[in-house]
């Protein structure tokens, strides 16, 4: 059977014109893989030499200037063009249809469009940014300093406006795929958890990102015809900005975290050889996250000078949103007990997952609750906080994800010392990373400092040589994968032994993706259905 | 006089009851799960038990966590209720932000520039302003912080119980000076600063 690859989709083109104009939805995810690597690159290099120059007080390698632009376009393009997108973009848009036992998502043109917006969006941040001086407003782009500022930020909120775009109609995209296009036998309770994560973030992704569209062209509309909609000199209000780009982009904070946890409850059966624990409540617990997720947002904004009814409500919501999630981990390790547990760098990957994301969680609660927040908001506590979440979190279900799907997208298995050994330099350098910026922060060091106060030196110093150690394995683990694209193409159809249908098709999948109509079972995670590999 | 509960007290002791319980989750749960694996290997358990959830125990993990979650919750909001009720007898000192400085505007009108001086034992209440983009007024010693607005007025108190320096900091991203958007906190003895406020505009150029 020739694999998608050989096949050209529509069949009439050739060479490049067969991927920029495809309609396949496993080309549209390589395509997606390529340009998200690219940004994620790019913005690993900026957020390291933002630590280099945290390693001593005073100037390191670069000035106040070059500092503010390194740390906001960090923020930017991991957000918008790594971490948002990946996960469904590349995963979801790979193996999605194949879950559901079908040849390709519902609208494939529109799919095509997404990633066209993606790229349109991502040049033109970069050209906005750069067009009027180096970027300095950080990534939540606040006013009135955004509105101040020299830089382009009209420009800048377009880019922003054009994925939002893309990533919503991704969404839409996945919402009627799944609802219309499942394989006859499938019901809602036989979908796998890794599109049941997905299902879930695309809802999210089709109601929040609206109103981020919504903020941005008022934006645009406080600078060209200077409505003073934020400007309290007018009677406007800076904080109604704060709560409109909030009320995005803390559900879209699920978006990020939303697909990984499904990647983890598809890892860990597999290589447990055990149904995961409880799959309706890690169905209930994503729609329970998507639907609490989006009513919490002014917890960015404690100290803003909102009612304290305001915090009230917004704390309590927040512990609330917690539930969820830990019901995911309690399940998570319970899937393992009674299993029959092999190690291999996917399983590995999603172990750290677990811990690291954990840490995340737990962190914020303490910035959940409204007296501790007050202190730690807006320092390094903060940042420690969301890169355990965002990078321990997305990240590592990310780079699982990479290892458990990789011989299924490519047809080739990597070296698995290497894969090990990167983990290790990246969880290492993780820890070593992220975990002194928590003490930084409880000693009350500010978040964006280019500069600091001498008792905040040594911490700052374990957190650079963090970074020297986990970034070589970043490199190491994107190397070790390419490596393996030399090798021939003789990866098994199921090398794990997993039991959704992505496995049953071979690797990699031919254009239809099934050469028959598959039969999905009673029940996704029977592993009395596939024997031992 | 009534005395005054210090709020720091109450934050840190959310502190210590949160990352304490986090603490001790996380414990539990990292060493149940290298244990499962290390128990559960494929050499030493080849043949997996097939069991697909308990309702009972999936009951408990779900309540047991929103009890502990209320808990912390509640001292949470109880410990931030303390920063925010300003005693009756506080001295009001107006601190206006600036790209990149802070005034402090004493009760007879005098000025200082990033320097605050307050007596010691007295509460005293910040009104918080800013004259152009958002600013944050961060004291950790303290653990108060709050944002400066334009065109709004929020605040802040604290009890400084004892003689000392202590740093400002400013908490929100305010451009290229933000991080020397420094003051000195000095809290003196009461009689200290009364001679001080008295002094002429020696802290002004």
């Amino acid at each position: 059977m020739t694999s998608f690859y050989h096949t050209p989709f529509p069949a009439r083109f050739r060479g490049v014109w067969a991927w920029l104009l495809t309609l396949d939805h496993k080309r549209i995810a390589l395509l997606y893989l390529g340009a998200v690597m690219f940004w994620f690159i790019i913005a690993i290099v900026l957020g390291f030499l933002v630590r280099m120059e945290l390693m001593t007080p005073g100037r390191t390698i670069m000035g106040a200037e070059t500092y503010n632009a390194a740390f906001t376009l960090h923020g930017v393009i991991m957000i918008f063009l790594f971490v948002i997108p990946a996960m469904p973009a590349i995963f979801g848009n790979f193996l999605l249809p194949i879950q559901i036992g079908t040849d390709d998502v519902f609208f494939p043109k529109l799919n095509l469009l997404s990633w066209y917006l993606y790229m349109l969006g991502g040049v033109l941040a970069i050209v906005s940014l750069f067009a009027d001086g180096p970027p300095d407003t950080g990534w939540t782009f606040y006013v009135p300093f955004s509105v101040s500022t020299q830089t382009n930020v009209g420009l800048t909120v377009t880019a922003a406006f054009t994925l939002g775009l893309s990533s919503m109609l991704t969404g839409l995209n996945f919402i009627t795929t799944v609802h219309r296009m499942r394989v006859p036998g499938m019901g809602w309770l036989q979908i796998p958890l890794f599109t049941w994560s997905l299902y879930a973030t695309a809802w999210v992704q089709l109601l929040a990102t609206p109103v981020l569209s919504i903020t941005l062209l008022l934006v645009v509309f406080e600078r060209v015809f200077g409505t003073g909609l934020f400007d309290p000199a007018r009677g406007g209000d800076p904080v109604l900005y704060q709560h409109l780009f909030w009320m995005y982009s803390h559900p879209a904070v699920y978006i990020m975290i939303l697909p990984g946890m499904g990647v983890i409850s598809e890892i860990i059966p597999v290589f447990s050889r055990k149904s995961i624990f409880g799959y309706k409540a890690i169905v209930g617990s994503s729609l329970g996250i998507a639907t609490a997720g989006s009513l919490v947002w002014a917890h960015h904004m404690f100290t803003s000078g909102m009612s304290d009814v305001a915090v009230f409500v917004f704390s309590f919501l927040t512990f609330i949103v917690a539930i969820p999630s830990a019901i995911k981990v309690f399940s998570w390790v319970s899937t393992m007990y009674k299993g029959s547990i092999l190690m291999t760098p996917p399983l590995f990957f999603a172990l750290c997952f677990i811990y690291l994301f954990s840490v995340g969680g737990l962190t914020g609660l303490v910035l959940g609750s409204a007296g501790t927040n007050i202190q730690v908001h807006d320092t390094h506590f903060v940042v420690a906080h969301f890169h355990f979440v965002m990078f321990g979190g997305t990240g590592f279900s990310f780079f699982a994800a990479l290892h458990f799907w990789w011989p299924k997208i490519f047809g080739r298995m990597y070296d698995f010392k290497r894969a090990y050994l990167s983990a290790l330099l990246i969880v290492t350098g993780f820890m070593l990373h992220y975990v002194p910026m928590f003490i930084l922060g409880l000693q009350g060091m500010p978040r964006r400092y280019h500069d600091y106060l001498e008792q905040f030196a040594p911490g700052n110093l374990f957190a650079g040589l963090g970074a020297l150690i986990m970034v070589p394995g970043l490199f190491l683990m994107v190397i070790n994968l390419m490596m393996s694209l030399k090798q021939p193409v003789d990866a098994p159809a199921d090398p794990w032994g997993g039991t959704t249908l992505e496995w049953s098709v071979p690797s990699p999948p031919p254009l239809h993706n099934f050469i028959e109509r598959p039969s999905p079972g009673e029940y996704p995670y029977d592993f009395s259905r596939v024997g031992t590999p | 006089m009534e005395t005054i509960i210090n709020p720091v007290v109450k934050v840190d002791a959310a502190f210590i009851y949160i990352i304490g319980f986090s603490l001790f989750l996380l414990f539990a749960i990292t060493v149940t799960m290298v244990w499962f694996v290390f128990r559960y290997s494929r050499k030493r358990h080849p043949k997996a038990a097939d069991i697909r959830g308990d309702w009972r125990l999936e009951l408990v993990w779900t309540l047991v966590p929103t009890l502990i979650a209320l808990s912390m919750f509640w001292i949470g909001w109880s410990s931030y209720a303390g920063l925010r009720n300003v005693p009756d007898n506080a001295l009001t000192i107006e601190a206006v932000a600036m790209m990149y400085s802070w005034i402090f505007i004493y009760p007879n009108e005098k000025e200082t520039e990033d320097e605050l001086v307050v007596p010691q034992g007295k509460p005293v209440r910040l009104e918080v302003t800013s004259d152009d983009v958002i600013h944050g007024l961060f004291i950790p010693a303290f653990r108060i912080k709050v944002d400066a607005v334009p065109g709004v007025h929020t605040y802040a108190w604290f009890l400084p119980d004892e003689v000392g320096t202590y740093f400002i900091q400013c908490s929100e991203f305010c451009g290229v000076g933000h991080a020397d958007m420094t003051a000195v906190l000095r809290v003196v003895t009461g009689e200290e600063y009364l001679a001080w406020l008295e002094t002429g505009d020696d802290d002004d150029e």
